[in-house]
């Protein structure tokens, strides 16, 4: 029971990491039908920048992270849609999702050639240690990270849907064409989308590599699993994107203690061939309605 | 001279894909084994884009298994070839073959079911899966695949008696077996099921209006290509002779969708362009160290950004423009002559 218990909250963490990823990806594909398959890398990245920031130029942790963030904002929050998304928009979605596949290798040999092929310690940002509780041992590096990421979400939520500038970001991704009649900057509200993403990935890196430390091959992962998160909850919500991400970490980790750690991964893939055949439209997905 | 450019286009593409086929068979006598094995491993890779290209730029389907079905066709080979083969040497490598092209046609079948029950571009991430639970099986079931350490002494097939030591006769024979299955894909492609499968890509409504089975007719295509991956799968164990599950990871059936892309798709000979810019040019990248995959992923992005039809997209547009060019001048003459 422990043991059970302790799986929970370990899946519960990994899952919010997932979900934020998961987040990232339904909201870009929303605001502009990009599949981005680097999604995984985006999350890989923001670490190693970090450590190859301390590495190379000797910058103090803070500065570091600082200097990481804001690289990987303007890198790829705004050069991503500027210069990947913009022109390859309108040959429709694949040529751009193939180029997202490019996108993945190139920064994962990126990380790996200009960083290291090894996987490296990341300073956690909370303290190890675990608490007792109703018998179980906690760790408290799973419940901050839980805390963090849950916070992030509902923040997000709560922008979206209360403040001006999230409805106007809501109204160009049902449908672009009114939502420029009615004076949006359409344009703006997509790069924002993107910027947002970029910064859930930032989050979703920095708390998830103190764990699985920081390699350069931690995208694939981390991607095929906000794939499924995103379709699992729906590909058009985002509270989807974050039921989708709980359900698959918990797949996940509990699937790694009681059916087999070799094919842990290929747990999650049979939940999502499940919802793919009994629910295509994603657990809390509403309809699409199909295009002539 | 009015002949229907779709005909001059395909008999332009017979035509290449002959020729080109003799000059291969004389070109590489020069060639040491690291060039030979170079260019076969090109004609391979080409059988396996070849097929995702039925899958993809004629039935307009993404799948991302393709590495996977040419590891299932490797593992395949490998098994039935190794320690003399089951039936004697000499038949044991068509064996295999054609055993590697049936399980990968009907893992085809089974894969895209329930894929197409719905949405088609789900099976984008059916396959995804699949691929990843491949990569697992290679990697975990070492009883029957080596897992990590590999799969090693993959005998190369024997042809009337002989067995194809020399890199330079298997090359030949990598050859012989790479036209006769583009010249399949070449009949195919012609034949009332190609023309099926294009109007899939076009407009599968109309196509369903027109009375051609949808579900059958993407299915069958998605095995076919499937089972092309299978048929490159068993040419691909004899070259190495070694295999281990790192070239059927999820990445290798990226680079092979890529290659697809940047070849362009859904020309006869795009596969072929296309395998050369994924598989050579990384060879001969090979000389900058370890950065030859990045220099390979940003290279692709560019192309991408400057021909989302890839290589064969630019001959394409200059042809077209040419042709409207002396549609213009064609007019501007007829203009002048009915002004005077």
């Amino acid at each position: 029971m422990d043991q059970f218990v302790q799986l929970i909250l370990a899946g519960l963490a990994t899952g919010a990491i997932y979900a934020l990823a998961a987040i990232g990806f339904t909201l870009v594909w929303q605001t502009s039908q990009t599949i981005n398959f680097a999604q995984g890398e985006f999350v890989m990245l923001p670490a190693i920048l970090v450590l190859a920031a301390v590495k190379f130029l000797h910058a103090p942790l803070p500065v570091a992270v600082l200097m990481a963030v804001g690289g990987f904002l303007l890198l790829f929050g705004f050069g991503f849609k500027q210069y990947i998304v913009n022109p390859m928009a309108r040959h429709g979605i694949l040529p751009l999702a193939i180029a997202t596949m490019a996108l993945s290798i190139l920064m994962k040999e990126s990380a790996k050639d200009g960083f290291s092929a090894e996987a490296q310690q990341f300073p956690s940002l909370v303290p190890e240690g675990a608490i007792q509780l109703f018998g179980a041992t906690l760790s408290l590096r799973d419940i901050a990270i839980f805390v963090v990421a849950v916070v992030a979400i509902v923040g997000l939520q709560l922008f979206v849907t209360r403040t001006k500038t999230g409805r106007m970001m809501q109204a160009t991704a049902q449908n672009p064409t009114v939502a420029r009649i009615l004076g949006i900057s359409t344009e703006k509200m997509i790069l924002l989308t993107f910027l947002i993403n970029a910064g859930l990935a930032i989050l979703a890196s920095f708390l998830i590599s103190p764990v699985y430390l920081a390699k350069f091959s931690n995208g694939e992962v981390i991607g095929t699993a906000a794939f499924i998160a995103a379709i699992v909850g729906g590909f058009n919500q985002v509270r989807g994107a974050l039921a989708g991400g709980f359900i698959v970490g918990l797949v996940d980790n509990l699937a790694a203690a009681y059916v087999s750690s070799a094919y842990r991964a290929a747990v999650p893939l049979v939940l999502l061939v499940l919802v793919i055949l009994f629910k295509p439209e994603g657990l809390l997905g509403s309809k699409e309605e199909r295009t002539v | 001279m009015t002949r229907h450019p779709v005909f001059s286009r395909i008999d332009a593409n017979l035509a290449t894909l002959l020729i080109g086929a003799v000059i291969l068979w004389f070109a590489p006598a020069g060639l040491k084994s690291y060039g030979l094995y170079v260019i076969s491993l090109w004609l391979v890779m080409s059988i396996a884009a070849m097929g995702l290209n039925l899958t993809l730029g004629y039935a307009g389907l993404k799948s991302l298994a393709q590495a996977a079905f040419l590891g299932i066709g490797a593992y395949t080979t490998a098994l039935i070839t190794a320690k003399g083969g089951i039936i004697g040497p000499g038949w044991s490598w068509p064996l295999a073959f054609v055993v590697s092209g049936a399980i990968t046609f009907f893992a085809g079948v089974i894969l895209g079911f329930p894929a197409l029950r719905v949405k088609f571009h789900y099976l984008a991430f059916v396959t995804l899966s699949f691929a990843t639970v491949m990569f697992l099986i290679f990697r975990n079931e070492q009883w029957l695949t080596g897992g990590v350490y590999g799969f090693s002494n993959i005998p190369r097939p024997s042809v009337m008696g002989s067995k194809l030591d020399n890199d330079l006769a298997f090359f030949r024979f990598v050859l012989v077996v790479t036209v006769l299955l583009s010249l399949a894909m070449w009949w195919m492609l012609r034949s009332p099921w190609g023309r099926a499968f294009t109007a899939l890509r076009e407009n599968p409504l109309r196509a369903a209006s027109l009375g051609i089975n949808l579900r059958a007719y993407t299915l069958l295509a998605f095995a076919i290509g499937s089972a092309y991956g299978g048929f490159a799968g068993a040419l691909y164990a004899p070259l190495v002779e070694f295999i281990d599950p790192a070239p059927f990871a999820i990445s290798a059936s990226f680079v092979l969708l890529l290659t697809v892309v940047v070849g362009g798709q859904g020309y006869f000979l795009g596969p072929f362009l296309g395998a050369a810019f994924s598989y050579v040019l990384p060879e001969v990248l090979r000389a900058t160290g370890g950065l030859y995959l990045l220099i390979y992923a940003a290279l692709v992005l560019i192309l991408l950004l400057i021909t989302p039809q890839g290589i064969i997209g630019i001959v394409e547009k200059m042809r077209e423009n040419r042709r409207q060019k002396a549609a213009q001048e064609q007019r501007n003459a007829s203009k002048v002559m009915l002004e005077a």
